[in-house]
């Protein structure tokens, strides 16, 4: 994949977005990749935390809001407890969940029907309400 | 002793074998459950946005009202235990987001007020050791892993619960019941939590790793105290069987069932029968059933 990178495009509105609503300097990452290897759910994102804290300082949106890194993150803040520099990436996974789910369009990641009825049987209440919380608008 | 308590939702209907035998065991070992006169659903998820609100109302309506009943309260899920506890540090330590908030519910906050885990109060007021002279039933050495998760331990400067990289409280439990603890590398790591309904193939994944390490450490049972870490380590272990058709499985039982059948509990009140996996086998071959 070819990317180009911009002076303009670094450091943008997504960038900025995500560190107001996260509450995080996304300049501290120095991408030594503690969060990516301590993340117990990393096998199955296709982008590692730390690749994602540098594409969206890049201005790489698009490749960003397209990763499922944010929608596979269980929010069990290993990598926050870990992160050398004092990061709470969990913040920052977070933050890109909500600027999709903040949007107009109001994007959905989950649709409460495709839940069977035996997941919903079967299924503890807090489940579902933390999922809600992270995938519905 | 008495403490304030507060059960959440699923305790009140899919995880009954939690609330019950811990509810009989505090008695036992010498403190009382109250529950709280008025609760809701504590929203399940502590708010990571920083300009998330709304999420915090739940579970700062859940303390006001505590602080109006009592002094003390206590919790035993963990997922309840971690948004309360990080809602209460941040309503300490952030006057002006807890003035919006109160102004919001209208409700009095009140200083000096205590949220503890059920755990703790084992720990700090009771004593593992007061625990141990309360032992009626011969647990065999049964060789226990207690599973921590992700949410009694972190953030660690919130929680304040145990070390956050090698706790210990859980161990000191099960030893002081009869049980060997039976350490193993995953044991901070995370069941996939709300994935379950996210990613479910993922959490599956967790929790067979979970379980494949503390079966590999010479576990015969794996101990929790969370409902959410419980469905994806026990129910959870007919998909690993679909997808590992070697994983043997091991059952999974709240660290309050392991305790009441120490304290000599009648074997009903530990409601064996809600757990997926069932421990009555491995009790009985062991003998201790």
């Amino acid at each position: 994949m070819k990317i180009e990178i911009s002076r303009g495009t670094v450091h943008d509105d997504l960038a900025q977005t995500v560190e107001a609503i996260s509450g995080q300097n996304l300049f501290a990452c120095y991408q030594c990749g503690n969060c990516t290897a301590g993340c117990p759910v990393s096998f199955a994102m296709d982008l590692g935390p730390h690749q994602v804290i540098r594409y969206t300082l890049l201005g790489l949106d698009s490749e960003v809001l397209a990763s499922n890194t944010f929608w596979i993150c269980a929010s069990c803040l290993q990598c926050t407890s870990r992160c050398p520099k004092g990061l709470d990436i969990a913040r920052i996974m977070e933050a890109l969940r909500t600027v999709v789910l903040r949007k107009k369009e109001r994007l959905d990641h989950l649709s409460m029907g495709d839940l069977t009825e035996e997941e919903i049987d079967r299924t503890p209440q807090i489940a579902f309400i933390s999922g809600f919380r992270k995938f519905l608008s | 002793m008495d403490y304030l308590y507060f059960p959440g939702c699923t305790l009140y209907t899919k995880a009954k074998n939690l609330d019950r035998a811990a509810r009989e065991a505090a008695r036992v070992v010498g403190f009382e459950l109250h529950e709280l006169s008025n609760w809701t659903c504590c929203g399940a998820a502590f708010p990571l946005a920083t300009d998330n609100i709304m999420a915090l109302l739940p579970p700062s309506r859940i303390l006001a009202n505590a602080m109006k009943e009592g002094e003390n309260l206590t919790t035993l899920c963990s997922v309840c235990f971690n948004v309360l506890r990080r809602t209460l540090h941040l309503l300490e330590s952030d006057p002006e987001k807890r003035e919006k908030i109160f102004d919001f519910i209208e409700m009095e906050y009140r200083e000096g007020f205590h949220l503890v885990h059920y755990l703790e109060i084992l720990r700090d007021e009771i004593g593992f050791e007061n625990v141990k002279k309360k032992v009626e039933r011969d647990l065999k050495g049964l060789r226990v892993a207690p599973f921590y998760g992700c949410m009694l331990l972190r953030p660690s400067e919130e929680m304040r619960f145990d070390d956050k990289e090698n706790p210990s409280i859980f161990e000191n439990l099960v030893e002081s019941i009869g049980c060997k603890a039976v350490d193993f590398p995953y044991k901070i790591e995370c069941c996939g939590s709300f994935q379950a309904v996210g990613a479910p193939e993922v959490a599956t994944e967790c929790g067979h790793a979970i379980l494949s390490s503390a079966l590999k450490n010479g576990a015969e049972a794996v101990t929790t105290t969370c409902p959410l870490c419980q469905f994806n380590l026990d129910t959870k272990q007919r998909e690993m069987k679909e997808k590992y058709p070697d994983f043997p499985g091991l059952p999974v039982l709240y660290f309050s069932q392991l305790m009441g059948l120490s304290l000599g509990l009648p074997v009903e009140t530990l409601d064996f029968g809600r757990n997926d996996v069932d421990p009555v086998p491995l009790l009985e071959g062991r003998g201790i059933l």
